[in-house]
């Protein structure tokens, strides 16, 4: 581990995939070529300086990034405690961290020649990421969505169908996340030859939930210099917090981070009606226990004969019974903390950040905030939180206002 | 040897192709479910294939998919699979018995645990779909030292450069996989198999058994002519599905399995 000096919380997943005993390549064989050469292609890439020559340009000119590290003053001025920094991803084109991951996949799928692009998605961000990218390339993109969400998401379907993408509402199993993630694969294990799974999350077997890492990373890169700007140079965070769906915001959070050791790292699962034995929440980490899915081994969601079980949240990019195997090491190793908020919490950091910061968050990232909430007061005026701010509100005013119990006229 | 061995030792002395057939386990309901298990021999089935239910069949189509789905709502679960097959062996104690799933059922209940109760009970062969070669020190090496067979599947996308892998571990027999794709899909043709199960035989003493998207006693007849044998599944989940009584059930089995042993 650490203590060794050497960096070995970022050296991560090893040649099987594992991070620990988690992660892994648990797919069927037809599966099985494709993700080796998937993992012989990346690993290229990566190492490819015309590769991120081509991600930086499109960054820049096409996402906006670098996204701004934006003090939020009246929001620490009313916790009364810790400075409390935003990283602002929900300005990125597309009004998430998810294209930034996108971005990373579809150029690798164009360099392996792949022409049809499918995806998953929960709260239908990643769908909409990765349906503006096929559409400035003019690649075909289907994406698989449960029946319940496209009920709960209707302006994301309508989005990706303006961009041009097949959106497939999914009712196997019970028509949420993980059962679009199943078809995914069917539809993988179907067309092997020209398509490319885009996977939203940090999720799947490997190299998905590296491959993804990498991609997100460019978050807390960029915080890194960003904050040695504006409060001097070597000064790191002394808290990164950021919500947990599978991951992959606050994996490009926290990477960057892993071996500094003065860094806490708080990932916020999301807690839903509260985490007891009525499950009615999506917190893998703190509710769950080791098991295999989605082509890796994590915290999951199961009963006691490992069935695997629907998770519950207010925020539909949430709602995912696993967490990528890279959490459930750093977790297991004690790098990073794993907190659950609930429902009525995220609600209350919503409103709180509209009001007070002008910025109308996303109810994923509105987790993260009320976890903020809670430590900031607790913390020294001179300790800097880092939470991020992953995605905008706009998607989620209906959920909301029906929360708040407005009627919307549309 | 274990019961797989000796049944391929048999066709073969007896110049046949094996006939396998898939039902999931609990699908409707348990009592059901053994009936139909029980009859599958006199019906012509070589190798029972009993599935174990999963909430998250990745490589299954919508009928096995149903099927889980029916076989967990009505409160099946691992113990009472067992109990199935310690239910038929009372009865049975030649056919062989290979359970067919997903790994997260068996690694919730603890590999070691889980193998020495399918042992017990009667189990003779594993095939589990999630786990590939490169995992094998998960559940295959241990299955194979428990005294279980485990079958693995080749697909179109095994190239010639990975089939040694996917052999290297495997025993009873191998299956492959005709078509890329989930169960139930559209079947292969006969003239596109039989090259392929020509180049695994060729790297290969075990038999080759051909499955996914046969449907017809013709197919079982094409398709077993060209391999050591075929399985059928969603087709016989469908009869099951539609709420067929056991012995239309099979009777429609027997009629695949005289199509695949006329071959
Ligand atoms: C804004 C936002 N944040 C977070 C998530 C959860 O995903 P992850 O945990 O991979 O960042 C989503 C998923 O849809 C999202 O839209």
């Amino acid at each position: 581990m650490a203590e060794d000096g050497l960096n070995s919380f970022m050296t991560g997943p090893d040649e099987a995939g594992r991070f620990g005993i988690f992660g892994g390549r648990f797919v069927s064989e037809t599966l099985m070529p494709l993700i080796l050469d998937l993992e012989e292609r990346y690993n290229h890439a990566k190492t490819d300086p015309t590769f991120w020559a081509e991600m930086d340009d499109l960054w820049k000119h096409y996402v906006g990034r670098p996204s701004p590290l934006y003090f939020a003053p009246r929001l620490t001025a009313h916790l009364g405690g810790a400075k409390v920094y935003m990283k602002r991803d929900e300005l990125n084109h597309t009004g998430a961290h998810k294209v930034n991951n996108v971005l990373g996949q579809i150029i690798l799928a164009r360099r392996m020649g792949k022409t049809r692009i499918i995806a998953e998605t929960g709260a239908g961000q990643h769908g909409v990421a990765t349906a503006t990218v096929c559409a400035k390339f003019g690649l075909k993109c289907v994406v698989y969505m449960g029946a319940h969400d496209v009920e709960r998401q209707a302006p994301n379907v309508f989005r990706m169908k303006l961009l041009g993408a097949e959106v497939i509402p999914v009712t196997s199993g019970r028509g949420t996340l993980k059962d679009a993630m199943n078809d995914a694969l069917r539809d993988w294990v179907t067309n092997v030859r020209d398509t490319f799974y885009c996977i939203g999350t940090v999720a799947g077997p490997h190299p998905y939930p590296a491959m993804v890492r990498d991609f997100q990373s460019i978050i807390g890169k960029e915080v890194r210099w960003q904050l040695a700007e504006q409060e001097g140079e070597g000064r790191l965070p002394d808290t990164l917090v950021a919500a947990i769906g599978g991951g992959s915001n606050a994996m490009g959070l926290f990477y960057p981070f892993l071996n500094d050791p003065s860094v806490n790292i708080i990932g916020v699962e999301a807690g839903g009606k509260g985490v007891d034995d009525r499950m009615q929440h999506c917190a893998s980490l703190t509710g769950g226990r080791p098991g295999v899915l989605h082509g890796n081994r994590t915290y999951l969601l199961q009963d006691p004969d490992g069935q695997i079980l629907e998770g519950f949240s207010i925020s539909a990019g949430l709602d995912y019974p696993g967490i990528g195997p890279e959490h459930s090491w750093l977790h297991d190793v004690g790098r990073a903390k794993y907190v659950s908020i609930t429902d009525a919490e995220a609600l209350e950091a919503f409103q709180l950040c509209c009001q007070l910061e002008g910025i109308i968050p996303a109810l994923e990232p509105s987790h993260a905030l009320a976890h903020v909430m809670k430590i900031a007061p607790t913390l020294p005026k001179d300790h800097i939180i880092v939470m991020n701010m992953c995605g905008r509100g706009d998607k989620d005013i209906f959920t909301v206002a029906k929360h708040l119990g407005v009627t919307m006229k549309v | 040897m274990t019961r797989i061995d000796d049944t391929f030792a048999r066709l073969k002395s007896q110049g046949k192709k094996a006939f396998v057939s898939y039902i999931m386990a609990g699908d409707p309901d348990v009592a059901t479910a053994l009936a139909v298990m029980k009859g599958l021999p006199a019906a012509g089935v070589d190798i029972i294939e009993l599935g174990l239910p999963f909430t998250d069949p990745m490589a299954d189509g919508p009928t096995i998919q149903l099927a889980g789905q029916r076989a967990l709502e009505g409160g099946m679960t691992v113990d009472a699979t067992l109990q199935m097959v310690r239910d038929f062996r009372a009865a049975d104690q030649k056919t062989p018995i290979v359970l067919m799933g997903y790994y997260n059922p068996i690694y919730s209940r603890g590999v070691d645990r889980f193998l020495a109760e399918a042992k017990e009970v009667g189990i003779d062969g594993l095939i589990v779909v999630d786990l590939p070669p490169e995992e094998d020190a998960e559940l295959c090496i241990p299955a194979q030292k428990a005294g279980l067979n485990f079958i693995r599947l080749a697909t179109p996308t095994t190239d010639a450069k990975r089939l040694p892998k996917v052999l290297q571990n495997t025993s009873g027999f191998v299956y492959y996989v005709s078509v890329t794709g989930i169960t139930g899909s559209a079947a292969a043709q006969a003239g596109e198999v039989g090259p392929e199960v020509a180049r695994i035989k060729r790297s290969t003493e075990l038999p080759v058994i051909v499955g996914f998207g046969i449907n017809t006693p013709e197919a079982a007849r094409t398709i077993a002519g060209v391999a050591d044998g075929c399985v059928v599944g969603s087709a016989i989940v469908k009869e099951v599905g539609a709420g067929k009584p056991a012995a239309d059930v099979l009777a429609f089995v027997a009629d695949l399995a005289k199509g695949a042993h006329s071959a």
